[in-house]
């Protein structure tokens, strides 16, 4: 074995303060290979008892409302036009006409081309979802599979922001993960935050997405949370969507996991996203049970928790309607966009 | 609001059809007890749920005439496929009726309904569906050609799985073709009750299972009758220590799972998120109401405050309250006796110096109710890691090496089950050849098959119970010897010498 000279890394604000000025490849490597394992089945099981809690009541309204409010609606087809975005932004802004308390989601999420028709729908809602306002994200970095030259998945990046977007949700590099360049990675990830800069200094945030379904093991997960994390990752976000398996549970707990310790020794919130195959109001108040207790309650907000999804929020509908008359209605009694 | 609090969710007792009164369960029968007649209450709000008859001697002798006529006429005489036929008719029952079991047991014991619903009533039915699998195999269970069974068996169980303990006893011994009489613990009568119910509805021959109810004398009477042939115990290591001296020098065949104070190994490479989980489940589960709780914690010290300090933040999840709520955690103490007892050892735990931390949190002002608790600072020599509490309180020791770690781990007069966490699958190998212990559970904890035994070494008792090992506690060989190994020894096979031959290379 010889010794590499060493490469330097992109000097990412968290990593160098974790490990050292210095920041090389190797300083990173041995960080995520000294990791503590996964145990698969423990924390599958983990996951699974989490999902037996249940939530009634008072906590299931609070939970129903959070759901949409922490929500990234969602339209990432090829066929998407100018009009599609438009009424998936009508339905951001008024989920439910019957009902004007039901709350409006954190944003629409679209691919970068769609931003100005998205920008343009909102026009005065367009805002911080904290203020009950109407982001939008856009997925850039050669989404979803991130395989171009950095080059491209740079100015795909600086276009969205330039349109206004507000968050960019990026792919990692899979290829170059699964085959140990964990300094590319990193690079990347750095560069794409400097790339969601603004002319005024402000930076669109930054959603890194792991694709876990391509990760396949649990510790590939766990490495590639620190990693985004460490080269400055906003959020955390599992999936594009376009993978199968998208979104699991387990894989969300331990990317909270992350999170958690994250927080615990720097005591930086980072933010999670699972995105893909939630459908059911049920299983995204599992998700919310994971979060408050993995990491805390005071996550359940859209700056540190949203939901990727597309058609959860019309089952999430029907069950708030289901709440508030006491009885069921059916498909027909909320709006398909 | 907190959406950590969790409305109320819980579950309806209105699917229990109880009676106010309970006899005892003879011959098929429910009939009057000749003791006097005593309450059976909630741990959790001390509220009286019904009342149980309590048998005398003369009581218990009638029980044991009953089962020893139903195995004389009916039981013994009867096909391993149609005993079978009946135990997977209880099987089913039990599935059928699992949510009313289900609230009865959290209702009598206090545990709560998650571990019910979700441990103690499945794992009966699969206790009951396992052994009927048995009934007609008997002689692939390693004692020979058609064993026999040895008769009447005397049973005597404990309040932690009161359902539980009973699918352990009488599954095996129905299999294998004996009758039965049990007595469940004083104050855990209810679902034994119902599952005499259930056993008149799957139409069991009257006298196969007997169930008399009542205090400790009624316990004594039973295993000290002349007329029975096998004496099981589970409960604690006084009891059993006095079961032992009681059947010593009679034909009875005795098997006895007594106390613990299991080491749970938490070594520096272990999965710490996972092992945290395992912790709290060895220990959190049923209240450490677990005869094979991981009541000690060994971790290495490299990792110690880490796992420390994360099952702190993990206990602060951990929601005690009422039992029949879907999302209490920890339940309610069995009796005021032992949350006296768990008292007592906190204390002393606190007096020898060891640090204790309990989880914040509001009890309620009735029922018997003790607060998740964790001692850290603690030494091999504070009573609280030598002796079983028997409640949530869990002793952290810390070690240095693999070799520490065993010492540590073996240095109790108990043997019933330790864990193992490690990342490194030889190390998990070597250490578990080297503990002294019925069960070692690797990279998790309380789990239990029907078809693994369990059992313990030294003062946790012995014989063991579930697989195929369980079944050798209720029948005896029928005059057949294994073939002696010695008897091949002079003329090695071609394999034999090959390998030889290669070791000598």
């Amino acid at each position: 074995m010889t010794i590499d000279h060493p490469v330097a890394l992109a000097p990412a604000d968290r990593a160098v303060r974790l490990l050292g000025g210095d920041l090389t490849e190797k300083a990173l490597r041995l960080h995520l290979e000294g990791l503590a394992g996964v145990d698969a089945v423990g924390l599958e099981q983990r996951a699974a008892g989490l999902a037996t809690r249940s939530i009634k009541t008072s906590s299931k309204a609070w939970a129903l409302d959070t759901i949409i409010r922490t929500c990234d609606l969602t339209t990432l087809e090829g066929a998407d036009t100018p009009g599609k975005v438009r009424s998936l932004v009508a339905k951001a802004v008024t989920p439910d006409a019957s009902d004007p308390t039901t709350p409006r989601v954190a944003a629409v999420c679209v691919y970068g081309d769609m931003v100005p028709y998205a920008v343009e729908a909102l026009g005065a809602l367009h805002g911080d979802p904290d203020a009950g306002l109407v982001s939008v994200a856009a997925v850039a970095t050669a989404f979803p599979s991130g395989r171009a030259s950095l080059d491209i998945k740079l100015a795909d990046t600086r276009e969205a922001v330039a349109a206004g977007a507000d968050e960019i949700d990026m792919v990692i590099d899979r290829g170059a993960f699964l085959s140990g360049r964990y300094g590319l990675v990193f690079d990347q990830i750095v560069a794409v935050k400097e790339a969601c800069r603004r002319p005024d200094g402000s930076y669109a945030h930054l959603k890194v997405i792991l694709e876990t379904g391509e990760l396949v093991t649990y510790d590939n997960v766990r490495r590639a949370s620190w990693l985004a994390i460490l080269a400055g990752a906003d959020f955390i976000k599992t999936s594009t969507g376009k993978v199968s398996p998208a979104a699991t549970l387990p894989v969300t707990l331990l990317m909270l996991e992350v999170i958690r310790d994250w927080h615990r020794l720097t005591g930086e919130k980072v933010g999670m996203k699972p995105a893909g195959g939630i459908r059911a109001s049920k299983d995204a108040v599992r998700y919310l049970v994971t979060v408050a207790e993995t990491v805390g309650e005071e996550w359940l907000t859209p700056h540190l928790w949203r939901f990727g999804a597309s058609s959860l929020v019309n089952d999430v509908l029907l069950q708030r309607q289901k709440l508030r008359t006491g009885h069921y209605s059916g498909p027909d009694y909320v709006t398909v966009d | 609001m907190s959406f950590l609090e969790y409305a109320p969710a819980p579950e309806s007792t209105a699917i229990l059809n109880l009676k106010a009164e309970y006899g005892l369960f003879i011959d098929g029968e429910f009939v009057d007890g000749r003791g006097e007649v005593f309450d059976t209450i909630s741990p959790a709000t001390e509220e009286v749920i019904a009342r149980i008859a309590q048998a005398d001697a003369a009581d218990v002798d009638r029980a044991v005439a009953a089962a020893r006529r139903a195995y004389e006429t009916v039981w013994s005489r009867m096909s391993g496929s149609d005993r079978g036929k009946y135990l997977f008719r209880i099987a089913r029952l039990v599935q059928e009726r699992a949510r009313e079991l289900a609230v009865a047991e959290s209702l009598d014991n206090g545990k709560p309904i998650r571990e019910t619903r979700d441990v103690d009533v499945p794992l009966v039915a699969a206790w009951f569906f396992y052994y009927a699998g048995w009934a007609d195999k008997l002689e692939y269970a390693g004692l020979g050609p058609n064993p026999r069974a040895l008769g009447v068996a005397a049973q005597v169980i404990p309040w932690n799985f009161p359902l539980l303990m009973l699918a352990w006893k009488i599954a095996p011994a129905l299999a294998a073709g004996n009758t039965v009489v049990i007595k469940p613990a004083e104050t855990t009568s209810l679902t034994a009750m119902l599952f005499a119910e259930i056993l008149q509805q799957a139409d069991l021959p009257a006298g196969v299972v007997n169930i008399v109810t009542g205090p400790g004398s009624t316990g004594q009477a039973l295993v000290t009758h002349d007329d029975v042939n096998k004496v099981a115990f589970t409960g604690s290591t006084n009891v059993g220590r006095m079961i032992a001296r009681q059947v010593a020098g009679t034909p009875k065949k005795l098997t006895l799972e007594l106390g613990g104070k299991a080491a749970n190994i938490v070594f520096d490479d272990a999965a710490i998120d996972q092992a945290v989980e395992g912790i709290v489940n060895g220990i959190f589960f049923n209240q450490g109401h677990v005869c094979c709780a991981g009541s000690r914690l060994l971790v290495q010290e490299s990792v110690h405050d880490e796992v420390v300090d994360k099952l702190k933040h993990r206990l602060s999840t951990l929601r005690l309250g009422d039992p029949l709520d879907k999302n209490t955690d920890i339940g309610a103490i069995n009796s005021a006796a032992q949350l006296e007892r768990i008292r007592t050892l906190s204390d002393t735990g606190e007096n020898e110096g060891a640090e204790r931390w309990q989880l914040d949190c509001t009890v309620p002002d009735k029922g018997f109710w003790f607060r998740p608790t964790i001692f850290t600072r603690v030494s091999a020599a504070h009573t609280i890691a030598r002796e079983e509490i028997f409640g949530p309180v869990l002793s952290v020791l810390t070690f240095r090496t693999p070799d520490e770690a065993v010492a540590k781990a073996n240095n109790t007069p108990y043997g019933l089950s330790a864990g193992i966490w490690t990342e490194k699958a030889s190390r998990m190998l070597a250490i578990a050849d080297r503990l002294r212990a019925g069960v070692v559970w690797a990279n998790t904890f309380n789990k239990f098959d029907p078809s693994s035994p369990f059992g313990g070494y030294k003062e946790s008792g012995y014989g063991r119970e579930g697989g195929r090992q369980g079944l050798a506690a209720y029948l005896e060989s029928n005059g057949w010897e294994a073939p002696s190994l010695s008897a091949g020894a002079s003329a090695p096979s071609r394999s034999e010498k090959k390998s030889r031959k290669a070791v000598a290379k």
